[in-house]
């Protein structure tokens, strides 16, 4: 069996004096996509973050490993080796578009921010992977001079998605990818992010409330309840046959057409 | 408060160039700072001044914190001598510090500018003070001080390039003609206070001591004498300065930075050199038509 990815164990984070998760432990590993699904409050968003480096957990390690390399844990790298993974070996998809974006530049410059952040200096070929990328998550390429700000919702989605997977990253954080989009739309960029998925073999840790989305997504998933992972398994599994009473009610909960 | 210059030479009434010794020790540190990390921003703690702010209270701090009454002081704004900002300014030192004042960049031993460098080189033994209004280069892009005080630390510059990115897309070109960010000795960053990009190469190994002072932001910066200054650029969108096509309607330069001057309301205009101390040192060598003919 291949080494994991990305490892966690027994995590355990406070907000002061509330509790936001709780001995959460899980392996990523290469080419898997793993969903963490609960309700809102229930720590998915806060494991995430953990996961991604942005909060330094209480307790517990997080460990990721670098290409080549075996795995390493964060409390162990300098910010600024966090910072550099970050922008180069991970993604990371925001739910709001807003957050992921630079709204006062162009599609283009978004798309390049993190090839001229990592030492870049060929505007030519800034530009040609800005409309490659453009044109892998179906934008017009003709739009490429143009601000975040005039692209709908679904489309501003794309180009934060293509703007993280200009420099090959190894690990994608996703958080709510479809979030907000109505049903078409988010119809149409889960198609494009599988393919994508499949086409580069990422790994890909999804956190959503959506169950549809983490079946047609995740390979397999994680349930979580109050800060406390309740279930784990295959996302066929967990969703066919769920075993805790939680899983259970949030299956029985999705709504029927 | 009158002031008077007494028979040592020295004014009465304020203590010398204004600022009490405690104060400019303060920034002199700041100074000493900026120097050993060049390019770096260091925070100082900036006084009020008898001047609005944006009209060089951290050029005037500066060089009240490094002047002695040996010194010898020129004043330009936007290269000129005889603007209101560069008389006033130096009036202030006059009369607070009784120094002698030049309009002469030769005979100076230190020159506050606001936004030229002179276009006569410049000397081991002068001090070129520049007043800046916003010394974060970053600013453009990212607003959050703790996050660019953290690029500047782990050397995160590809903002900075971001910027030049759109400036192509949007124009074909770098359109960025002043404050045109250059990276300090291989290491930070820095904005050049806005001097038009006509004067980035002359920052680059200057024997003189360059000093930055931003009295609103409370931050000082130097360039040591003979550090490596490099503008930014791409590989296939080079650094570039200005070009005119006309020389100088006054003293017939060509290699100097010309302002345009609108003469009348029917289009009329000429363009004639922004230092105004090069410029009439030119004329007094010869009339502009001998030049005009010597140059083309």
């Amino acid at each position: 069996m291949t080494a994991p990815i990305l490892s966690c164990r027994e995590v355990t984070h406070y907000y002061g004096s509330q509790m936001a998760c709780r001995n959460v432990s899980l392996d990523l590993y290469p080419g898997e996509v793993l969903g963490i699904v609960g309700e809102s409050g229930s720590g998915k968003t806060t494991l995430l973050k953990i996961l991604a480096g942005q909060i330094e957990p209480t307790d517990g390690t997080v460990s990721f490993a670098k290409k080549g390399g075996a795995l390493t844990g964060l409390h162990e790298m300098s910010e600024a080796e966090i910072r550099l993974l970050a922008r180069t070996d991970w993604a990371f998809v925001h739910q709001h578009p807003r957050d992921g974006l630079r709204m006062n530049v162009s599609a283009g410059a978004n798309i390049g921010e993190r090839l001229m952040a990592i030492g870049d200096r060929h505007y030519g070929n800034i530009r040609a992977s800005a409309i490659h990328w453009l044109e892998q998550v179906e934008i017009d390429a003709e739009r490429v001079d143009d601000l975040p700000r005039t692209f709908s919702g679904g489309m501003q989605q794309r180009l934060q998605i293509a703007r993280n997977l200009v420099t090959s990253p190894r690990l994608v954080f996703m958080d709510e990818p479809t979030g907000g989009l109505d049903v078409s739309v988010q119809a149409r960029l889960l198609d494009l992010i599988r393919g994508l998925v499949r086409t580069l073999g990422l790994s890909v840790l999804v956190v959503t409330h959506d169950l549809a989305v983490a079946r047609l997504l995740s390979s397999r998933l994680i349930v979580m309840q109050g800060g406390n992972v309740v279930e784990s398994g295959l996302t066929d599994q967990v969703l066919e046959d769920p075993q805790a009473p939680y899983s259970q009610l949030l299956v029985s909960s999705i709504l029927q057409v | 408060m009158t002031s008077t210059v007494g028979d040592n030479g020295q004014t009465d009434g304020y203590n010398f160039a204004y600022l009490n010794e405690q104060t400019k020790r303060m920034i002199r540190r700041a100074i000493l700072k900026a120097i050993a990390i060049p390019g770096y921003q260091v925070p100082f703690a900036s006084r009020e001044m008898p001047m609005p702010y944006g009209w060089g209270t951290g050029g005037v701090q500066v060089t009240a914190a490094i002047l002695t009454p040996e010194d010898t002081l020129k004043v330009i704004d936007q290269g000129a001598d005889d603007t209101t900002n560069a008389v006033s300014i130096r009036k202030f030192f006059t009369k607070t510090a009784n120094v002698p004042t030049t309009t002469h960049t030769g005979d100076a031993s230190v020159i506050q500018t606001r936004h030229r460098i002179p276009e006569q080189e410049l000397r081991e033994d002068q001090v070129l003070v520049y007043q800046v209004p916003i010394p974060e280069p970053l600013r453009f892009l990212e607003p959050r001080e703790t996050e660019t005080r953290k690029m500047h630390a782990l050397s995160e510059y590809g903002l900075m390039h971001v910027k030049l990115y759109e400036d192509i897309a949007r124009h074909g070109h770098i359109a960025t003609t002043y404050a045109y960010p250059v990276s300090v000795s291989d290491r930070y960053v820095m904005d050049p206070s806005p001097t038009p990009k006509f004067d980035n190469p002359k920052m680059d190994s200057m024997p003189a001591l360059q000093l930055f002072g931003a009295g609103r932001e409370k931050r000082i910066y130097a360039v040591p004498p003979y550090t490596k200054v490099k503008s930014l650029d791409f590989e296939d969108h080079p650094f570039e300065v200005q070009r005119w096509s006309e020389p100088c309607a006054l003293c017939g330069a060509r290699d100097t930075f010309l302002d345009e001057v609108i003469l009348d309301d029917e289009g009329g205009r000429m363009f004639c050199c922004s230092d105004t101390d090069a410029c009439e040192a030119r004329q007094q060598a010869g009339s502009p038509d001998d030049l005009l003919d010597q140059a083309s």
